[in-house]
């Protein structure tokens, strides 16, 4: 390489840190910053009223797993915490497989409508993100609850005799998430089944594919990117999901959201809080490695 | 029915849409395409070429009709049961796959053991020589190389019919006629029946057994090459295959008299008939004013080909011919715009075809 080819090279390198100098610096206060004092805060003391005090201790997070024993002071495991893990673990699995199994259908249907009838449908998918996430979920909450729209009908068409007890049960929460995150999963999903060449769907069937075949040896692994981003999409914010355990799942059904939040308030204890939060991050970072590898893998030797 | 038949279309109608906007896209089709053969469907855009290879294939339905494959009626078979493949013109590779395993793809659905699998598509990719991208993403391969792929892919289950739909249209002039040539060769190795669609004249004479002609849903002739070629059966074969020269006359005893009272000798025709005669440029001769029997006509234009010269003359009555002559190896015919002269037709070479 020239002198002077070297020279507009390093030119072109430098502008790029300089125009990318405002999004660095808002990636430094807003998310690094944050992040690092959650960091600082999961080794110390938690303080008396909230708050914490400066002195280093692991109590935080030896306090995800254990408990002190109120009577020797010896750890125990905190089976209520693991009962909190596994449930949102459990629901978060649950709501982006079960977005995933409605969600495609939509997609592909919204997909293959006329250019003309496509936006429409597009248009109709986002109308839920045009009203606040909490309204959304008291207006499940009123469609679900014991004297609810659907117990209601139920009873009246003679379906029923009690009410059934969905609100405040994992159920609900499920319903709740799967309402809440579905158009994450549809919109990538569309994108993704947008681009796909539906010529390759005769090409399938002429090379002796039956339906089931083609769906799971063409349209899949085709628009697999598609998945990937709409699974992580629903996955990630599920897992972290606060209102709406907190409104359909009631106080009882926790997931760690709620568990993180209850340590910062009555719980008063912000290490705590610190590290399970800083454990959600790490889980969350691990779970879409593997995926994302182990999805790229099975791509490779179809 | 006859067992020398690979596919047969009997009476197949296609209509699309409704009502006023309806199209019929294949308006009462029948053919009989026979085992082994490299049959070619050809006629202009929009005839319905397409219509009918999707009709075999069983990408479509035929509204009334029947498709035959080996003598079983297939009308309603699902393409998936259908030992018929296809390659199409847009090749539609799977982009997932490599080379290998888009080859595979057939062989595995029709569950064969994973040994004939691979050994059948390591032999198709040595049949369209493509053993050193057996790795690559179609993606990565060249247009030419995409339509091996694509060739191989369809015949590696062994299909009863191969079908191919343009296959050659987006390639270039080189490529193509490389691709002709590989295309026989394949045909011949596998002794597979191919159905061959194509607009372009030149490929359909050169590469086929026997020839469907088609235009506006209708197959008007089917025979070899030369049976097409020389003996039209009406006005839109003798045009859209070769260049021709139309004539109307009336025929009485010993020929059709033309508009301008010559006389054109033409076989077995009944007196009195307005018809349409046709005959080829090369078939014209030109001979010198006055000779018996000639119809005297002026040179109107020139056009030097290098091998020969088209030698546009006009008739008593202003009508325009076109004479192909050789050009002499020595010095040139001695021709020029506005000699007159007269024309002789070869014998047998003006026929009688309906319009
Ligand atoms: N799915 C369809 N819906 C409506 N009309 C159709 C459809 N498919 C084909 N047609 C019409 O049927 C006629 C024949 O179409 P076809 O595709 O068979 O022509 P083709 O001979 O293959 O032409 P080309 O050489 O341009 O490919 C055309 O007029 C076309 O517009
Ligand atoms: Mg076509």
């Amino acid at each position: 390489m020239s002198q002077a080819e070297q020279a507009q090279v390093s030119r072109s390198v430098r502008n790029a840190w300089y125009l990318s100098t405002p999004a660095l610096l808002i990636l430094l206060v807003g998310a690094v910053g944050p992040l690092m004092i959650v960091l600082v805060y999961s080794f110390l003391l938690p303080g008396k009223y909230g708050n914490v005090e400066w002195g280093f201790s692991l109590d935080g997070w030896r306090g995800i797993l254990f408990t002190k024993d109120i009577f020797d002071d010896t750890l125990v495991l905190a089976d209520a915490h693991l009962t909190i893990f596994w449930r949102s673990i459990k629901l978060s699995l649950l709501t982006t497989v079960f977005t995933f199994l409605v969600g495609f259908p939509t997609a592909w249907f919204i997909a293959t409508r006329t250019p003309k009838s496509r936006p429409i449908w597009l248009f109709l998918i986002t109308i839920p993100f045009w009203t606040n996430l909490l309204i959304r979920t008291y207006a499940i909450n009123e469609v679900i609850r014991t004297e609810g729209l659907l117990n209601t009908i139920l009873m009246k068409l003679g379906l029923i005799t009690t009410p059934l007890q969905i609100i405040y049960t994992d159920v609900a929460v499920f319903i709740g998430m799967v309402y809440v995150y579905l158009p994450l999963m549809v919109l990538p999903l569309f994108a993704a089944i947008d681009r796909f060449d539906m010529r390759l769907l005769e090409a399938g069937y002429d090379l002796y594919a039956s339906r089931l075949q083609v769906l799971r040896r063409i349209i899949l692994p085709i628009v697999k990117p598609g998945l990937i981003a709409g699974s992580i999409l629903v996955f990630v914010p599920s897992l972290g999901a606060y209102v709406t355990p907190r409104v359909l799942g009631g106080g009882k059904q926790m997931m760690i959201g709620n568990f993180i939040e209850l340590q910062f308030g009555q719980g008063r204890n912000w290490p705590l809080g610190a590290a399970l939060s800083m454990l959600l991050l790490i889980v969350v970072t691990i779970a879409l490695l593997v995926y994302v590898r182990y999805a790229n893998r099975e791509d490779a030797n179809v | 029915m006859n067992a020398q038949n690979a596919v047969e279309a009997r009476n197949t109608v296609k209509a699309f849409g409704q009502g006023d906007a309806q199209v019929r896209a294949l308006n009462d089709v029948s053919v009989e395409i026979r085992k082994g053969e490299f049959f070619t469907l050809l006629g202009p855009s929009g005839c319905g070429k397409t219509t009918l290879l999707r009709l075999i294939a069983g990408f479509e339905m035929p509204t009334s009709g029947t498709i035959l494959l080996d003598g079983q009626d297939i009308t309603y078979l699902p393409p998936n049961k259908r030992p018929v493949n296809t390659v199409f013109q847009s090749y539609a590779l799977f982009p997932h796959l490599t080379v290998a395993q888009n080859i595979a793809f057939g062989l595995q659905m029709l569950d064969k053991p994973a040994a004939e699998v691979k050994s059948t598509t390591e032999k198709m990719l040595a049949l369209v020589k493509l053993e050193a991208m057996a790795g690559r993403k179609t993606s990565q391969l060249s247009g030419g190389q995409q339509q091996r792929v694509a060739l191989a892919r369809a015949l590696a289950p062994q299909p009863k019919v191969l079908l191919l739909d343009e296959p050659l249209s987006a390639l270039d002039l080189k490529l193509r006629k490389e691709m002709q040539i590989e295309l026989k060769r394949l045909q011949t190795e596998t002794g597979i029946t191919f159905v061959f669609v194509t607009h372009d004249q030149e490929e359909a004479l050169t590469m086929s057994d026997r020839i469907g002609v088609m235009s506006a849903g209708k197959l008007q002739q089917v025979g070899t090459a030369k049976d097409i070629y020389t003996r039209p059966v009406n006005r839109f074969v003798a045009s859209f295959i070769g260049e021709t020269n139309f004539l109307t006359a009336t025929t009485e005893a010993g020929g059709a008299r033309l508009a301008t009272g010559d006389l054109i000798e033409v076989a077995g025709t009944t007196p009195g008939q307005r018809v349409t005669v046709a005959f080829r440029p090369e078939q014209v001769r030109l001979v010198t004013a006055g000779e018996a029997g000639a119809i005297p006509a002026t040179i109107t234009n020139l056009v030097y080909f290098g091998t020969d010269t088209h030698c546009h003359v006009a008739l008593n009555d202003g009508t325009e011919v076109v004479a192909r002559l050789q050009n002499p190896s020595t010095g040139d015919a001695g021709l020029a715009i506005g000699q007159t002269l007269a024309l002789r037709f070869a014998p047998g070479a003006a026929q009688v075809v309906e319009d």
